[in-house]
């Protein structure tokens, strides 16, 4: 196995770990912390593919704001401080649910390469030709998710605002 | 004795197994972490203390109190580790380390001349701007985890605040990124060899410095550890060892944040009169902490809706002004 290999069973188990806890975890702190840990380690996946730029977005965006955002939801609500249980009884149902996604999941990776082993050959792309790419090639897609999520944004606005008349 | 390769570092240039250099960096980055803090934080009690019309510690060490922050050291150390009977230990242990350890990672980008630095990645800035945001998580933690009601307001503040000034950062880095045309920080500090762009972008980098004092949580924006409302937020309950490696991340911050300031506006290291590169960024990062440790000295405390405010109405939109002008202009004249 290759250095990049052994680095990928150390951050896939520790990820899978993470994600086991994440979900059997009685409290919903530490849930999201566990969720810290296996987002971080899906960014070092993408680290030794040699997608650096994905792999801090990763780190930027789902760590720093995302996390974050949840946690700040979850003290600002329910989230008891200390050692209490917290459990919405749904054990069965979202079983089943990622079972599904799982198998969903599998079949549609291992299709795309034909059900064969696939060969990865990490290629160091630099950020410059990212950035050509995403704003030369794919300019169109790109402007239309930052419209949707500007359609989002302006929602939540209208959401939350006070009516004044009333 | 300093390689003259520009654009390879020296650590590389010194020693060819990986491993090697690998720990050599790891090393330098670590003790660099751990010397410049302590000198801002010196600086602190110092000037803090002079800008008061006192003397500030002048006995540790004998002269004018060197020490002091060392014998403060070993008093953190010497001290009881207390943990709250309702505290989630685990958490509560974990996070000084979480805030603490980002701010150390992010020194590995940090180049004191085009020679001596650690690492020079592609994507620099970005690195610093990504890493620099995980600091949170750790506050987040402390806050909660306290099961103190004053740790978890003061957390919470310190969210809201980190989450609405995070913006404005991005967006002033973001203009200079767009002028200098890469993310490097090597390459920054290069694309400055005939101006500085602090220059070319006062604003953006009044709105860098005030953003970063409100990521820092310094005076005057220092809600989430308002002493006289909220007694340490979400530090409260911590004693000993970790309460100062909370400290060490405050001043640490200073350092990382003053470092990426004078990169991004004030030409990093490079420098004239024949001064060598290590001195210039020393002396800028030395420069901007004072104005640091200078507006506490200056200014009261803002309150919660008012810091809101400025960064949403005030900030931003100046940001992002600014990123359309430097957009204009780069298209008109490139």
């Amino acid at each position: 196995m290759s250095a990049q290999e052994y680095a990928f069973v150390v951050l896939a188990l520790v990820g899978t770990v993470a994600a086991f806890r994440l979900v059997t975890a009685r409290n919903v702190v530490h849930a999201a912390l566990y969720l810290v840990v296996t987002l971080a380690m899906v960014g070092g996946v993408y680290l030794i593919l040699a997608a650096e730029f994905v792999a801090w977005v990763q780190i930027l965006i789902y760590v720093g704001a995302i996390v974050i955002l949840f946690l700040f939801g979850l003290m600002l609500t329910k989230a008891p401080i200390g050692r209490e249980a917290l459990d919405n009884q749904q054990r069965g149902i979202a079983l089943l649910v990622g079972l599904g996604v799982l198998a969903g999941l599998v079949f549609l990776i291992q299709n795309a390469f034909h059900w064969s082993d696939p060969k990865i050959q990490p290629i160091h792309v630099t950020t410059g030709a990212l950035g050509e790419s995403l704003f030369r090639q794919y300019v169109l897609p790109f402007e239309a998710v930052s419209f949707l999520l500007l359609a989002a944004l302006i929602g939540a606005i209208v959401l939350s605002r006070k009516d004044e008349r009333s | 004795m300093i390689s003259a390769v520009p654009g390879v570092s020296v650590f590389d240039d010194w020693f060819a197994n990986f491993w090697v250099v690998l720990v050599v960096k790891a090393a330098a980055v670590l003790v660099f972490f751990l010397v410049a803090p302590l000198l801002v934080g010196y600086m602190e009690h110092k000037v803090l203390a002079h800008m008061q019309a006192r003397l500030g510690p002048m006995y540790a060490g004998r002269f004018h109190g060197w020490a002091q922050l060392v014998a403060d050291g070993a008093k953190f150390i010497q001290k009881e580790d207390v943990i709250p009977a309702a505290a989630d230990r685990w958490v509560f242990s974990l996070a000084p380390a979480v805030a603490l350890i980002p701010y150390i990672v992010l020194f590995v980008v940090v180049p004191f001349s085009n020679t001596i630095y650690a690492e020079n990645l592609d994507i620099g800035i970005f690195f610093v701007m990504a890493i620099g945001s995980v600091n949170v998580i750790g506050v987040l933690m402390a806050g909660w985890s306290s099961a103190n009601k004053f740790s978890l307001i003061g957390a919470l503040r310190a969210a809201a605040q980190l989450i609405a000034y995070e913006l404005p950062l991005v967006l002033a880095a973001a203009s200079v990124v767009m002028q200098a045309g890469t993310l490097s920080l090597i390459g920054i500090t290069e694309a400055q060899d005939r101006y500085w762009f602090v220059l070319t972008q006062p604003i953006g980098f009044l709105i860098f410095m005030v953003a970063s004092l409100a990521e820092l949580t310094r005076p005057p924006f220092d809600m989430p550890i308002a002493d006289s409302e909220i007694i340490f937020g979400a530090y409260t309950e911590y004693t000993g060892l970790k309460f100062a490696f909370f400290l060490l991340t405050e001043y640490g911050g200073i350092v990382a944040l003053s470092s990426i300031a004078s990169i991004l506006f004030l030409g990093g290291y490079r420098g004239f009169l024949g001064i060598p590169d290590p001195l210039w960024m020393a002396a800028k990062i030395g420069a901007l902490s004072f104005v640091v440790i200078w507006l506490r000295a200056t200014y009261p405390r803002l309150r919660e809706d008012q810091l809101q405010r400025f960064s949403w109405l005030a900030l931003i939109p100046l940001a992002l002004l600014q990123i359309l002008v430097v957009g204009f202009v780069k298209v008109a004249v490139g």
